[in-house]
């Protein structure tokens, strides 16, 4: 298949690469760009793992074609892991993971729900991580741990 | 033989024990293995239970690494351009014999570097039966079977290469359900079966489908019937499901000019694999040193990534093209199913109950659909064919579980190794006999509740247990007795309350090692090949030797495995490595605090028995106000009068092996051995609202018990149990593995494979610690991390019975299902 140039920034440095039409997003930022937060679940948009930011919105990785990207700004947890939120700090102080494969993509939804709505409520924020999957949590010690920032920016 | 399994034979009591201590029952008798410097010695005053670090809720070691995106797992790790990806062909079919294999057109794609077929690898595989192939060799015995591969330098073109292998099969019937493939008619699965290597435990029947049965026979069944005033008498069943660990399997293999084989797997199991890879390619000359398993973080475990599964492809890949790394990674379909399946049973339940309300015998008939190769689920039959009394005092027991082969996927382990199974039959089966007597089921497993020192199904004594305290706290956690409004006039909410047990089931010499290190700044590292899979192995490791050393948690780093430089570890399965790798670094941690004291006593003659450790310090009972810091001494050794120095970098050794265990037992009885170790008990509560127009369930409150022994970090636990308890009840509720009847899985897909996303969580978890010490645990503590799931079913089955009084014998009990059940009233 014939290569195409794209070009977008990613973490705020701009990147140019060749890809093919049918690479994805995810795949250029792992196996090409050696960005692994975000990770390859299903590959199909039902688990999350693989989800960045695309011009400030989440978006998954694996559905968003090389081409797609031309022009966007990516943000991956990389970036935001430069200088951690408290969304961060509450996570790892409540021992809101375990295996932590599913953490890059709450955390980033989660991030974007904080954005969007300072005191969301409990209901939101199980909405806001529905689609992002884990298999070891039962998910109450991650909502909790959202819970407990937002009541403290509101505060 | 150990000498401490006979005794507790000649005397069957009755009454429980008394618990006045006086009395120590035999099997408390490995503690004694431990070294007598057992006894912390840390501040003087500080007695044994007030331990500082051991049972706080320690944040997470690789917490930080997590939330930040830095935690590397397999799939991460980059290998440069020279990598080679991998694509299996696959069988269509579900029970076929192999006729041709033509790979040409796949060879001529360019790109393509190797095809390999089973006649490359003629090579048998298996952890307690081998009766696996790298790839099918004659006859395939499952859709999805991998018959065939094609190594290429990208995976696109691999893809694309394995669509035009093109092999053909003679269909043979497939055999999908486990009773009909015991009919005399039915297809052989596994002809050879009477030749395949297994483990003494097991017993094989040549030329018929069963590969395994399990038989206990304790008591008398017969009479223990004819003394019941009542016999209750039923049939359950369970389908397939899958563990859906976020991250599927990978394997990178790398086998190098010089002979060496290195691989890098998403597993539970690094040396397990190590052992597998060198037995199975020891045909190429492959020795165990030269074979090397290193295991990053894994994205969750829950037995998928247990001894080997697809890993096996890419060991023996590797070694068709020497010199180059290959990888193996399985998409979210293949997690589904060519990976583990835990095993659907048909369970036929017949219980003899008095009216006073004490069981008199129970007849328990497991028959497992095991899938077309058992080498790891065979040992999930034999695990429940020694415990499926659940954790009852039954005297007349006869329990027969049978592991048989059929046309689907492997089955094997996956929390709650078959108890989550057996116990859907078996806890609806109580509930139910309880109501026949109108008695409450909750007083009614009281009265039968195991108790310590009563006799198991093997023959063994009963290790000391929280149980009544678990159903106690239970019972209270969701008012049992007291009814609960529905929210509409549509809803109905129902009750329930159920036990559990499990027992670690391992091979009696399943054992644990541990390396511990000093730095210069007195900071640790820990070498461990228990694996963090989730559950915070490394925290509480950590946390064990922070207490024995005085060294804060945040100056120990725990490493994952690498076969080369950590040492040995049989699995981290079984809900064991609490247990057996903490007894490990407890050792190493206690081995390292002598040296310590022997290098001090040496050259500053204080005798060992004053000294003591506190905040990374040596301190002297008879010296007020004398100290060592570590950093001082701990890797430069300590500078005698003639300006000699003594001592050196200290490091810790420690070996953990369950050394009174033992799997050989009549066959036809179960009696005489002693496999399991001990058993966790609890007990699990739920209130339940059922939608009667939609027949959909709503988790209000689930509460689940669990007898840890001695909590290292609560946070921890009820992080098992939180996820555990969804895990369970997603089985229950939500998941199934549908087949069709040509043998194909129907629904491979987080989009028709529903597991719980976060708005379908119960409003409500309560985990309820209970601490009855495990004398031979670190520091008291058991095994708890399959335990949270087990109970989920059958509370759900018997608390939709109490809502709406349909009870359900076949799970799931999806909306559909309980619908269904209300409309044909």
């Amino acid at each position: 298949m014939k290569k195409v140039s794209i070009q977008f920034k990613l973490n705020g440095v701009l990147r140019q690469l060749k890809a093919a039409p049918n690479d994805t997003l995810l795949e250029l930022l792992r196996d090409k760009l050696g960005v692994k937060s975000p990770k390859t679940g299903c590959d199909r948009g039902d688990c999350g793992t693989c989800t960045v930011f695309m011009d400030g919105r989440t978006v998954r990785a694996c559905l968003v074609l090389a081409p797609e990207a031309d022009g966007r700004e990516i943000t991956t947890l990389e970036a935001i892991s430069k200088n951690p939120s408290p969304l961060q700090k509450e996570f790892a102080k409540r021992n809101s993971f375990q295996c932590g494969f599913c953490a890059p993509g709450i955390v980033l939804s989660a991030t974007e729900l904080l954005k969007k709505n300072k005191r969301p409520t409990r209901e939101e924020i199980q909405e806001a991580i529905a689609g992002n999957l884990c298999r070891c949590t039962g998910y109450t010690p991650i909502i909790e741990a959202i819970e407990a920032v937002a009541g403290k920016r509101g505060a | 033989m150990p000498e401490l399994k006979t005794k507790p034979h000649s005397k069957r009591n009755h009454e429980p024990p008394k618990h006045d201590g006086s009395k120590k029952p035999a099997w408390v008798k490995p503690a004694l293995e431990l070294p007598p410097q057992e006894t912390p010695r840390t501040a003087p005053e500080a007695s044994q239970t007030a331990y500082k670090v051991v049972g706080t809720s320690a944040e997470r070691i690789d917490g930080w690494e997590k939330v930040t995106g830095a935690a590397k797992f397999t799939d991460d790790i980059e290998f440069g351009p020279g990598l080679l990806y991998a694509c299996v062909v696959e069988s269509p079919h579900a029970h076929a014999k192999i006729k041709r294999i033509d790979t040409r057109a796949a060879e001529k794609v360019p790109g393509v570097v190797k095809v390999a077929t089973g006649k490359d690898f003629p090579f048998k595989f298996g952890l307690y039966m081998k009766d696996r192939y790298v790839f099918a060799q004659d006859r395939v015995r499952f859709v999805g079977e991998q018959v065939a591969a094609v190594i290429a330098c990208d995976p696109k073109t691999a893809k694309r290469a394995a669509a035009l292998v093109k092999a053909d099969y003679e269909v043979l019937p497939p055999v999908l359900d486990p009773v009909k493939a015991l009919e005399k008619d039915s297809a052989l699965i596994h002809p050879d079966l009477g030749k395949y290597a297994h483990v003494p435990w097991f017993f094989p029947k040549a030329k018929t489908n069963i590969a395994h049965w399990r038989k206990i026979r304790k008591g008398d069944v017969e009479k223990g019937f004819r003394e019941a005033d009542f016999i209750l008498e039923d049939t359950y069943t369970v389908p397939r499901y899958a563990h859906c660990a976020i991250e599927p399997h990978s394997a990178i293999g790398l086998f190098d000019a010089s002979g060496r084989l290195s691989m890098w797997t998403a597993s539970q199991s690094p040396f397990t694999q190590r052992h597998g890879f060198a037995e199975a390619l020891s045909g190429l000359g492959l020795s165990h040193k030269d074979v090397r398993v290193i295991t990053p973080y894994v994205g969750g475990g829950f037995g998928g990534k247990a001894g080997i599964s697809m890993e096996i492809l890419g060991a023996a890949l590797a070694t068709a093209v020497k010199g180059q790394p290959v990888k193996v990674m399985w998409s979210r379909a293949q997690e589904f199913y060519n990976t583990y399946q835990r095993q659907g049973v048909v369970a036929k339940v017949k219980l003899g109950v008095k009216k006073n309300g004490l069981i008199t015998a129970l007849e328990h008939t497991l028959y497992w659909d095991a899938g077309a190769y058992v080498e790891y689920g065979a040992n999930v039959v034999n695990a429940v064919g020694l415990s499926a009394t659940g954790p009852y005092k039954i005297d007349n027991v006869k329990i027969d579980s049978l592991c048989v082969y059929t046309n689907l996927p492997p089955g094997g382990p996956y929390r709650g190794f078959g108890y989550s199974e057996f116990f859907f039959g078996l806890e609806s089966h109580i509930t139910r006999a309880a109501r026949q007597l109108k008695m409450d089921p909750v007083a009614f497993r009281r009265k039968n509740a195991i108790r310590e020192g009563d006799i198991l199904t093997y023959g063994a004594p009963m290790n000391p247990n929280g149980l009544l305290e678990a159903i106690d706290k239970t019972a209270a956690a969701i008012e049992w007795g007291k009814p609960q409004k529905p929210s509409g006039p549509d809803k109905a909410v129902g009750k329930s309350l159920v036990l559990f047990w499990k027992a670690p089931a391992m091979p009696p010499n399943a054992s644990s090692c541990a390396f511990l290190k000093f730095n210069e700044d007195a900071s640790l590292n820990i070498l461990v090949s228990g694996m963090e899979i989730g559950q915070g192995l490394l925290t509480v490791m950590a946390q064990i030797a922070s207490e024995i050393l005085t060294v804060p948690v945040s100056k120990i780093r725990v490493e994952t495995p690498d076969t080369d430089r950590n040492p040995y570890e049989w699995q981290t399965v079984a809900s064991h490595v609490t247990w057996g790798c903490g007894n490990a670094v407890k050792r190493a941690a206690l081995d390292a605090r002598e040296q310590i004291f022997d290098v001090v006593q040496r050259t500053l003659h204080l005798s060992k028995d004053s000294l003591y450790l506190e905040d990374a310090k040596v301190k002297c009972r008879t010296k007020p106000g004398w100290e060592l810091p570590f950093e001082s001494f701990i890797i430069a050794g300590i500078e005698a009068e003639d300006h000699t120095f003594k001592g050196g970098p200290v490091m810790g050794r420690g070996m953990f092996m369950p050394e009174f265990s033992s799997a050989i037992s009549d066959p036809e009885t179960g009696q005489g051995g002693h496999p399991n170790v001990h058993y966790t008990t609890g007990a699990g509560g739920v209130v339940l609202e059922i939608d009667k127009r939609t027949g959909k369930a709503k988790v209000l409150k689930a509460a689940l018990a669990v007898d840890v022994g001695k909590a290292l970090n609560p946070d921890l636990i009820r992080g098992q149990v939180t996820g555990g308890m969804l895990q369970g009840l997603a089985t229950v509720l939500y998941e199934d593995m549908r087949f069709d009847e040509k043998g194909r899985l129907l629904n491979p897909s987080f989009s028709d494979y529903k597991i719980p996303t976060a708005l379908d969580i119960p409003e409500v978890v309560i985990p309820i610690i209970v601490e009855s010490a495990q004398p031979d645990g670190p520091f008291g503590a058991r095994g708890m991390g399959e335990h949270t799931m087990i109970p989920a079913a059958a509370m759900v089955a018997n608390a939709v019975e109490d809502a709406v009084g349909a009870r359900i014998k076949s799970m799931p009990l999806t909306a559909e299902k309980i619908a269904l059940e209300l409309n044909k009233k």
